[in-house]
């Protein structure tokens, strides 16, 4: 029997990492009684280390509390995880789709961070009722007046509606709980419509396949049906539907406005779509619930093992992380340089470190990765508009009519000190800045139309360092735009090399060009020839450097005793010459190309 | 395959190590002088005879820290065993050990080419490479082996050590020119695992630089040549009938006799190495047991490489032999060719810059018998 949609809530908690989230929510769990305090040793809601419960690994994606609330009734409050950053801002938008609240949680010592804004933001925009609470309110640090003000700056509102909290005593959290029930509406829905359920997260569960998390919204998904998914237009049986308490728990049916679980047998993740609708095909609903779009991947970088061996064990590995992460795109590359490998396609940055994380940690490869590039979109003579998404893809000058760049929206939080800081990185980075508002008296919002090619590299960092770690930066794609760009390539005795051929801005050719012939002329070891070193924009070289021959190669004594040894040592070289690779006459160590690729100071 | 007629035996003991020197050395061991030459003694009477040999090469260690009559009963051993055909008899010495009395009864004992660890002629780099003698005792050392009629004097220099000069070396190398001596070695530092002087890099002290060595190096080419020596080998210079046979025979790939601790010889197909620590070989020996570490047959395919990668170091080139053509057939031997760093002339190879053997021989190790 589905809880009638007057005591349910759906909600969410928007903060940035660190700010709370997994305590709070661990204490929503234990004051509604969801879980023991013996339970609460492990924070539930990140469950995503899939090492530490094997078996069947439910993902704690909505969780399904019960509150008796002031007024004596009990409510079904279901907490519905958001992934933290805005790379995943498509999966952070599903999951707020499925809500009709947020809890915006800040730290009250740190204060509001960029990421935490572009979620609310998102929530504002899906119309979300916001409740502000400022967390750890405990800390000697805290500063809970100052962070309110900057919240009602951001949201309006009033300072004594932010509610202030101590995830970690549990202060406040019974204040919470009433805040829930009373301020998040709750959801719609009519039970006899034709089905409207959305996906709203999925994963790979090794033993059980593919779980959805899904939110009903209309009509009622009974165990056993017959779901269809309306944007991948499949059809599978509901093996098993259920709630997480937080522990699985099967039920018969889930009616409007409630959050649960869908197994279906389904193996693999692409066959589920995140932001589908699923509908009974016998009774199908007209259209589907808003939002389904392919994920878009944006940061592009080529994946090669440093061993050409485990070329199919990084296909393997890519394909096992696909079952969980469906926004992962990549195509088989070649390179003259770095072997076969794959250009990986990401959603950002940190999906991008992730994924490598991931591969390098989980699946034991040693990869070679190259500077990240971006999508830019190039019109052909033929006026043909196509996406390149590596340099080496690039139609030459005279074969195109148009080279235009994707541009994001960077939002920077910053001390108000670091101001000055802010605009001249940025300019550098060729942004051009949107406007400034400020949060509170000492803090400041920036907003600016910056090429995202200018933040693949090393920006994040760049911004932490010169702020002293008081930045906070997130940004969503915004347009493309025409840009003087060229390929600069990197030649060694005449010869191009692929990985280290970069599309940049006409300005900062130069400086790039330099700066890898100087990081190879130390990288390279010195050969029988002298090895010229070039950057050049087409035909035009712009930086060059030699890797002088090497005059002596030779042992000095070689008498009765040393015959054996020098044939050992001799044979051991040239083992260690066969790992190079050759790149025309040259022989360049697997070692030298990562090291070029790595650092990427040109800033 | 023939029997040798070369023969090396190696005399361990030294005054003290130095820092560079990765040989099988014993030092303070001086009291257990006769107990070693007894074992050796015994190696070579236990072993198979030879065809009488007509070079033997005694090298260390220091021989030359050890009396006369050891040596003379080691070359009493081998004319015993393998008989002796008016033989080239080489022992290395070191310059501050050379008074006249020594050098004297050497070569009433047989021996005939005096080698010294001279090194060089800079007070500064030879305190640098920690050496004992003073420059004026290779003067000394030289006289008094002329004195006692050996027929080849040859000096050992060693060059490219951070603490020389390009002035210093040229020096060094005008000194020695300027003794009349018939051959000389020169070495560039190198700079082996395992010594202290490794160890002192390791720490901080500046290596030895390969370019500046290399400009060494052929100043050294150079000098010595416009002196009328020959360079036959990548380190080796010698006037005209003045080359070392025993080392020929090595380079030429032929099979040599060897004794003592951590000796290495080659025959039969096999090249086989005696344990290198002392008690170990001395022990063996005396109880009657062989004193070989470690026996390695090499089929004939191989020993046919070795003799055309060892070659590659002799100055007037290698017989192709069959693995030259194999090699030529290979890309790395074709490249090789074409870049001019090994030339061809009718039924030799030459490396034509030896600061490059190794670049090529590199190549040639390990190479595939024709199919």
């Amino acid at each position: 029997m589905p809880t009638p949609t007057s005591r349910i809530r759906n909600f969410s908690i928007i903060a940035h990492i660190d700010h709370g989230k997994s305590t709070l929510a661990d204490r929503l769990l234990e004051r509604t009684g969801a879980v023991t305090e013996r339970e609460m040793r492990e924070q539930l809601l990140d469950s995503m280390d899939l090492e530490r419960e094997r078996g069947i690994t439910i993902k704690a994606q909505a969780v399904r509390l019960t509150h008796r609330a002031a007024d004596g009734q009990d409510y079904v409050l279901n907490l519905i995880d958001t992934p933290g950053h805005v790379d995943f801002s498509y999966e952070v938008s599903r999951s707020l789709a499925a809500c009709e609240g947020a809890i915006l949680l800040v730290d009250a010592a740190q204060g509001v961070q960029a990421q935490t804004l572009a979620n609310a933001y998102l929530a504002i925009e899906a119309g979300l009722e916001i409740i502000p609470v400022l967390n750890k309110i405990d800390l000697p640090a805290a500063d809970p007046d100052a962070r309110a003000a900057e919240i009602v700056s951001i949201l309006g509102g009033r300072p004594e509606d932010v509610l202030r909290v101590s995830a970690k005593t549990g202060a406040g959290i019974d204040e919470l709980l009433e805040r829930i029930v009373a301020e998040v509406p709750a959801p719609g829905g009519d039970p006899d419509a034709p089905l409207r359920a959305l996906v709203f997260d999925s994963y790979f569960d090794a033993y059980r396949g593919v779980v959805c998390s899904i939110r009903v919204f209309d009509g009622v998904l009974c165990s056993g049906d017959v779901a269809h998914f309306m944007a991948t237009a499949g059809t599978h049986e509901a093996d098993e539907i259920g709630v997480l308490v937080p522990r699985p728990k099967q039920v018969s049916e889930l009616g409007p406005g409630e959050s649960g679980y869908l197994i279906t047998g389904v193996k693999e993740i692409d066959r589920i779509r995140v932001g589908d609708t699923i509908t009974h095909p016998r009774r199908r609903a007209e259209t589907p619930l808003a939002g389904y779009a392919e994920p878009k991947p944006m940061v592009f970088s080529g994946l090669f093992p440093s061993d050409g061996d485990d070329f199919e064990r990084l296909r393997e590995a890519l394909e096992k992380l696909r079952l969980n992460d469906a926004s992962l795109v990549w195509e088989p590359e070649t390179s003259r340089a770095l072997g076969f490998g794959f250009r990986v396609g990401f959603l950002g940055l940190l999906h991008m470190e992730i994924v490598r994380e991931r591969l390098e940690r989980e699946y034991d490869l040693d990869l070679v990765a190259t500077a990240p590039s971006v999508a830019y979109r190039v019109t052909t003579t033929a006026g043909e508009v196509r996406e390149v998404r590596s340099p080496q893809d690039l139609p030459p000058v005279d074969e195109r009519t148009s080279l235009q760049e994707p541009y994001v929206k960077a939002m920077v939080l910053v001390p108000s000190e670091f101001t000055g800081t802010i605009m001249e990185l940025l300019q550098q980075r060729r942004g051009e800045m949107d406007g400034m508002h400020y949060l509170t008296e000492d803090r400041v919002e920036l907003t600016y139309h910056v090429p995202l090619a200018e933040i693949v590299f090393d920006f994040f960092d760049t911004l932490k360092s010169r702020t002293r770690g008081f930045a906070s930066f997130d940004y969503e794609p915004a347009d493309y735009r025409e840009s003087d760009l060229v390929k600069v390539d990197v030649l060694l005795a005449g010869d191009p090399v692929d990985a280290f051929s970069t599309i940049t801005h006409r300005d900062k050719a130069y400086e790039y060009g330099r700066a890898m012939a100087q990081k190879l002329r130390e990288l390279i070891p010195r050969q029988l020839f002298d090895i010229a070193i070039q950057a050049a924009i087409g035909s035009r070289i712009i930086a060059r450097e030699t890797v002088k021959a090497q005059r002596k190669d030779v042992t000095a004594k070689c008498y009765g005793g040393d015959i054996t040894r020098k044939k050992k040592l001799l044979a051991k070289q040239k083992e260690g010459k066969k790992r190079m690779k050759m790149v025309g006459s040259v022989e360049v160590p697997q070692e030298a190309f990562v090291a070029a690729l790595r650092v990427d100071d040109a800033s | 395959m023939s029997e040798p007629v070369a023969a090396y035996l190696h005399i361990p003991f030294c005054d003290r190590l130095c820092p560079y020197c990765d040989f099988a050395v014993v030092t303070g061991r001086g009291s257990d002088t006769d107990r070693y030459i007894d074992a050796v003694v015994s190696e070579i009477l236990a072993d198979r005879p030879a065809a009488p040999l007509r070079t033997v090469f005694i090298g260390g260690g220091t021989p030359s820290s050890i009396p006369a009559s050891s040596i003379e009963r080691l070359l009493g051993a081998l004319s015993r065993q393998h008989g002796l055909a008016d033989p080239e008899v080489t022992l290395e010495s070191n310059p501050e050990h050379l008074a006249q009395d020594l050098v004297t009864s050497l070569a009433s004992v047989g021996v005939n080419r005096l080698s010294m660890g001279a090194q060089s002629f800079d007070p500064v780099v030879l305190r640098a490479l920690g050496r004992r003698h003073r420059p004026e005792d290779i003067d000394v050392g030289v006289a008094a082996a002329r004195a006692a009629g050996m027929a080849s004097v040859s000096l050992d220099l060693i060059f490219g050590h951070p603490a020389e000069t390009d002035a210093s070396w040229e020096a060094t190398l005008e000194r020695a020119i300027g003794l009349d001596v018939d051959h000389v070695s020169t070495y560039a530092l190198t700079v082996e695992r395992g010594t202290a002087l490794s160890r002192s890099i390791a720490e901080g002290a500046p290596a030895p630089d390969d370019d500046v060595q290399a400009d060494r190096y052929e100043v050294a080419v150079d000098r010595l040549g416009r002196a009328g020596f020959e360079h036959y080998e990548v380190s080796n210079h010698g006037r005209p009938g003045h080359r070392c046979d025993y080392n020929t025979e090595v380079w030429a790939g032929r099979p040599y006799l060897a004794y003592g601790l951590g000796a290495h010889g080659f025959r039969d197909g096999t090249r086989f190495r005696n344990v290198r620590a002392f008690d170990a070989y001395v022990t063996r020996v005396e109880s009657g047991g062989s004193p070989r570490q470690g026996v390695d047959p090499i089929d004939p395919w191989e020993q046919e490489v070795d003799r055309f990668m060892i070659g590659l170091r002799i100055r007037d080139g290698v017989e192709l032999g069959e693995a030259g053509p194999a090699f030529l057939d290979t890309d790395s031997g074709r490249r090789l060719v074409l870049r001019g760093i090994l030339e061809v002339d009718g039924a030799m190879a030459r490396v034509v810059d030896p600061l490059l053997t190794d670049a090529v021989a590199r190549e040639v190790v390990g190479l595939s018998p024709p199919r």
